[in-house]
């Protein structure tokens, strides 16, 4: 296990006001609604995810937690409610708009480019680099630090990685670039035993340097080793938010909000 | 450096259909003059296609109307050139191409700056309804033949090769004429320049990805619709240069060529894969080529044959030799 | 009984069904109302397209499938009775192998296009289309000993319907009854029945699943109904009752040619129509086949008075020609498209839907 800490480099702050206050929460839900056609997914959703933490968006197939990531950035549009990140509204920003506030996502499926090779893939995602030689280096060795398959499949195609190591690739891709906020959609997903301890230790090294992380799992047992505080998602409407520790030492909750225990 | 088993059965075909015909024409002469034309009039279908396959395999839309550029193009051309009478009169190609490369350019700026009003206009309000789009872009096609006609007369104008343009070179045997051969030259040059933008430049990166994965490339923090708008009108301009380069090739164009090269342009793309180039850049070479050699062999079934063809590679491949992933 | 004419389909818009009522009548009365060749034609060549575009609305406004191939069976229908005629006399009996002729090729090529259509996707199969129906005009250029190539047939048809065969000698109500008359009211006969008869099959349950695999074809499936199977007979529909159009369109004419019934430009009046009307809704056919016709024969003129008043802006008045009519129509086709998706039907249902009701509660 690595001891590596993300290289030192800028990362952007939004400018605050003078004297006004830095809020305890990175981005705000209150009372989103998404409609998808005709069926209407989110009933209201109000999610506080707090700045350097890792949070946790649970719950069963079918709540609303993958709608909800969407929501936030933008690939669907809220018709009811807020969105705000770092104080500001990005209800009704646009998708590249809000990945440009240095917001992150993996999606379910990875948005892996297959016909493209590793390299490409991380340079795509590397925006403030127009060729492969400008992207840090530094930071590149830190990642691959993390994720050696990244390293060792540099230049083949991205579609011929395993699953787990298309993960990988995914949250390398996220974090090619210093972003302030990090959503990943199920990341445990497909992933081995040994390489979720990769995963673990790449999220405990993000949060360390200050990244906020949020994440949707059906994993618990990673959830219960990542997460700070924790979400619960029933029929589009979260119905639980707390701490980590504190569901985690309640069972009986658990049951209640997830059909089993931790 | 280890790329993937690169799919290289798609790329035999063109030297297959070559060497299928060889016996069937007999001479190698005629084997070889057949076979540079049906390669110059392949590459000038790919300067054509090249714009459509990517505009639809990038923002998922269907232009239907791509062919009022190539007609766009080449009656400008007829303008340009027209009026620039001491230099194609020259015997000396050096003097012609001060002709003909303006010419060229300016066909591609205009069929460029109308594409840019095509898209904002007729494409833009029907973006992901794939009806609308076909009937839209034909309506902009019949609206675009409509005003080539106000403009410059409904009857078809003759574009004379530029002097130092005609005739042939011997090579043994075989006549091949020196048009031919430049459009060879400017066909693999317009293939080498998008093959390096694609390969080699990050637009050409967002581009392949944004083919594969829209909604990735937008959550990765890029505004693509910006881009579509750019390839659009690349695709347009290269449409108007193809144009420049069929009118130069029939020596005559008509308001209709648009619409009668659409069809050719659309077996190819459907040959070639919605979205990919080099697909485009095989399904062109096989139509020029098997154009070519059944206009000598048997006349009568030459458009019927690359409708056979077509078929054949769909049996084969029903999403195109190259489809492109994802989708 | 008027309900079981029209197939419960009814037009639901005060506005329409009376609209509805005067083409009709009009279309019935044409002759006697409207007196003089050109209107004639006119009227006829309605009725042709009335039954051309409903069968395109059975293809791409039921079914959702877009072919381009569309003009290749009307085609097919009005160079069987040209070719039958021609080679076997003006004969009742040659009008009958020529069209069943034409309805038995049409039969074999809709069917194999329907099942060329499982292997490639819809736009693949848009394409395609395209690229066989210019296939069958060129191919219909070419065969000049059969179809008399780029200059086409002229043949006669049965002497009842001649123009020279006089029914009765003293004219009636101000008109000749001739041959040609009664032509007319045979078409006129025809289209109405085949109006009727495409209004039966959209209704029945055959198009309501129709309709379903329109809405969403995996579903469709999932519940069980062969979309191939339905999406093929569909298809051999459309394509029999395009044909039937074009056997009706050569004996009119008397005449048939490549640019008559296979060329581009009557796919696109199709497409306009479709819009113009409203797709999916069989009645939209019917009117917009009469506002196109009497558009097209009369706009022309009206773009004659419009350029000469303009002669004095060279560039206005060139736009303006009566040549340039297709232009205009395009812009109005585009401007359909977007404005008037639902078509002339579709607006005058809305309209119907949205006026408060005058008498009865909710």
């Amino acid at each position: 296990m690595s001891a590596a800490r993300p290289p030192e480099g800028a990362r952007h702050r939004s400018p605050q006001g003078e004297g006004s206050p830095v809020s305890a929460n990175l981005l705000e839900l209150r009372g989103v609604h998404t409609h998808i056609g005709a069926y209407h997914i989110l009933h209201g959703v109000d999610l506080q995810v707090p700045r350097g933490q890792v949070s946790l968006l649970l719950g069963r197939n079918g709540a609303g937690k993958t709608t909800t990531l969407r929501t936030i950035m933008g690939l669907w549009r809220a018709s009811q409610g807020t969105l705000s990140f770092d104080g500001r509204d990005i209800t009704a920003l646009a998708t590249p708009q809000i990945a440009g506030l240095n917001i992150a996502y993996v999606p379910e499926n990875m948005g892996i480019f297959s016909d493209l090779t590793v390299q490409e893939n991380m340079l795509l995602a590397a925006r403030g680099a127009a060729r492969a030689s400008q992207m840090d280096t530094q930071r590149l060795a830190w990642i691959f630090s993390l994720f050696p398959a990244v390293e060792k499949f540099w230049n083949h195609p991205a579609g011929k990685l395993s699953g787990g190591q298309k993960q990988m690739l995914a949250v390398a891709r996220a974090i090619v670039e210093p972003r302030e906020l990090l959503i990943v959609d199920e990341p445990s997903k497909g992933l081995a035993p040994a390489i979720i301890n990769n995963m673990i230790d790449a999220f405990s090294q993000l949060k360390a340097s200050g990244v906020t992380i949020l994440l949707v799992e059906q994993n618990i047992h990673f959830a219960k080793r990542v997460g700070d505080s924790v979400a619960v998602m029933d029929n589009g409407r979260v119905v639980h938010a707390g701490s980590m520790q504190a569901l985690s030492a309640d069972p009986q909750l658990q049951h209640a909000l997830l059909g089993l225990a931790i | 450096m280890n790329k993937s088993d690169f799919d290289w059965k798609p790329m035999a075909l063109v030297p297959l259909l070559a060497l299928i015909v060889f016996p069937l024409i007999g001479s190698p002469s005629t084997w070889l003059t057949l076979t540079v034309a049906g390669l110059a009039m392949g590459l000038i279908i790919f300067v054509i296609a090249s714009g459509l396959t990517l505009v639809f395999g990038l923002m998922d839309v269907l232009n239907f109307g791509h062919g009022v550029f190539i007609a766009l193009g080449a009656f400008v051309a007829t303008s340009v050139l027209g009026g620039m009478g001491d230099w194609t009169g020259s015997a000396s190609l050096w003097r012609n191409l001060v002709a003909v490369v303006p010419a060229m350019l300016v066909a591609m700026a205009v069929a460029g700056a109308v594409g840019l009003a095509f898209e904002r206009f007729i494409v833009r309000p029907v973006y992901g309804q794939h009806l609308k789009q076909i009937l839209i872009t034909m309506g902009g096609m019949i609206i675009g033949e409509e005003l080539i006609k106000v403009v410059w007369g409904p009857q078809q104008i003759p574009l004379p090769l530029p002097e130092g343009m005609r005739g042939s070179i011997l090579i043994g045997d075989a006549a091949i004429e020196k048009y031919r051969l430049i459009a060879v030259v400017v066909g693999l040059a317009v293939f080498a320049a998008l093959a390096w933008t694609l390969g080699r430049t990050k637009i050409g990166l967002l581009i392949r990805a944004g083919v594969q994965d829209r909604e990735m490339v937008e959550s990765l923090g890029y505004r693509i619709r910006r881009l579509f708008v750019g390839v659009f009108v690349v695709g347009s301009a290269l449409a108007g240069l193809g144009g420049v380069m069929w009118g130069l090739y029939q020596q005559t164009v008509v308001p209709q060529m648009g619409a009668q090269v659409n069809i050719l342009i659309f077996i190819v793309i459907i040959i070639g894969g919605l979205g990919s180039t080099t697909g485009a850049l095989i399904g062109a070479l096989m139509v020029g080529l098997m154009a070519n050699y059944t206009g000598f062999l048997a006349p009568k079934v030459a458009l019927f044959s690359n409708i056979a063809l077509m078929a054949a590679v769909l049996l084969w491949r029903p999403q195109g030799v190259y489809p492109v992933a994802n989708r | 009984m008027l309900n079981r004419l029209l197939s419960n389909d009814f037009p639901r818009s005060r506005v329409l069904a009376v609209v509805l009522v005067v083409l009709m009548l009009a279309l019935a009365f044409t002759p006697f109302i409207f007196p003089g060749v050109k209107a004639l034609n006119v009227a006829a060549k309605v009725l042709v397209f009335v039954v051309l575009v409903a069968s395109f609305d059975l293809l791409l406004g039921y079914t959702g499938i877009v072919s381009f191939a569309h003009t290749m069976f009307f085609g097919i229908g009005a160079y069987g009775i040209a070719i039958a005629t021609t080679r076997l006399g003006p004969t009742w009996e040659a009008l009958l192998v020529g069209l069943v002729g034409g309805l038995g090729v049409s039969f074999v090529l809709a069917l194999v296009i329907g099942l060329f259509s499982l292997r490639v996707r819809a736009i693949f199969f848009a394409m395609i289309t395209l690229a066989v129906a210019s296939a069958f005009l060129t191919l219909a250029s070419q065969l000049s000993e059969l179809t008399g190539g780029e200059d086409g047939l002229t043949f006669k048809v049965p002497e009842l319907l001649s123009p020279s065969f006089e029914f009765m000698d003293a004219p009636f109500l101000g008109v000749t009854i001739d041959g040609r008359l009664l032509c007319y009211y045979l078409l006129f006969v025809l289209a109405l029945g085949l109006l009727l008869t495409l209004l039966r099959i959209v209704n029945s349950p055959f198009g309501r699943v129709l309709q379903a695999i329109r809405e969403n074809e995996f579903r469709a499936e999932a519940i069980g109904y062969r979309v191939v199977v339905y999406r093929t007979i569909s298809s051999i529909l459309s394509a029999l009752f395009a044909c039937v159009a074009g056997a009706m369109l050569a004996l009119w004419l008397r005449y048939n040619g490549p640019d008559t019934s296979l060329s581009f430009e009557i796919m696109m009046d199709v497409l306009l129509i479709v819009v113009i009307g409203g797709m999916g809704t069989m009645y939209g056919a019917a009117i917009g086949a009469a506002l196109f016709m009497v558009a097209q024969s009369y706009l022309q003129d009206l773009l004659r008075l419009g350029s000469e008043a303009a002669s004095a802006v060279p560039w206005l008045s060139a736009l303006l020609s009566p040549d340039r009519w297709l232009l205009w129509l395009g812009v109005l086709f585009v401007l359909s498209v977007y404005y008037f998706p639902t078509g002339v039907v579709g607006r005058l249902r809305a309209q119907a839907l949205a006026a408060p009701k005058k008498e009865g509660g909710k």
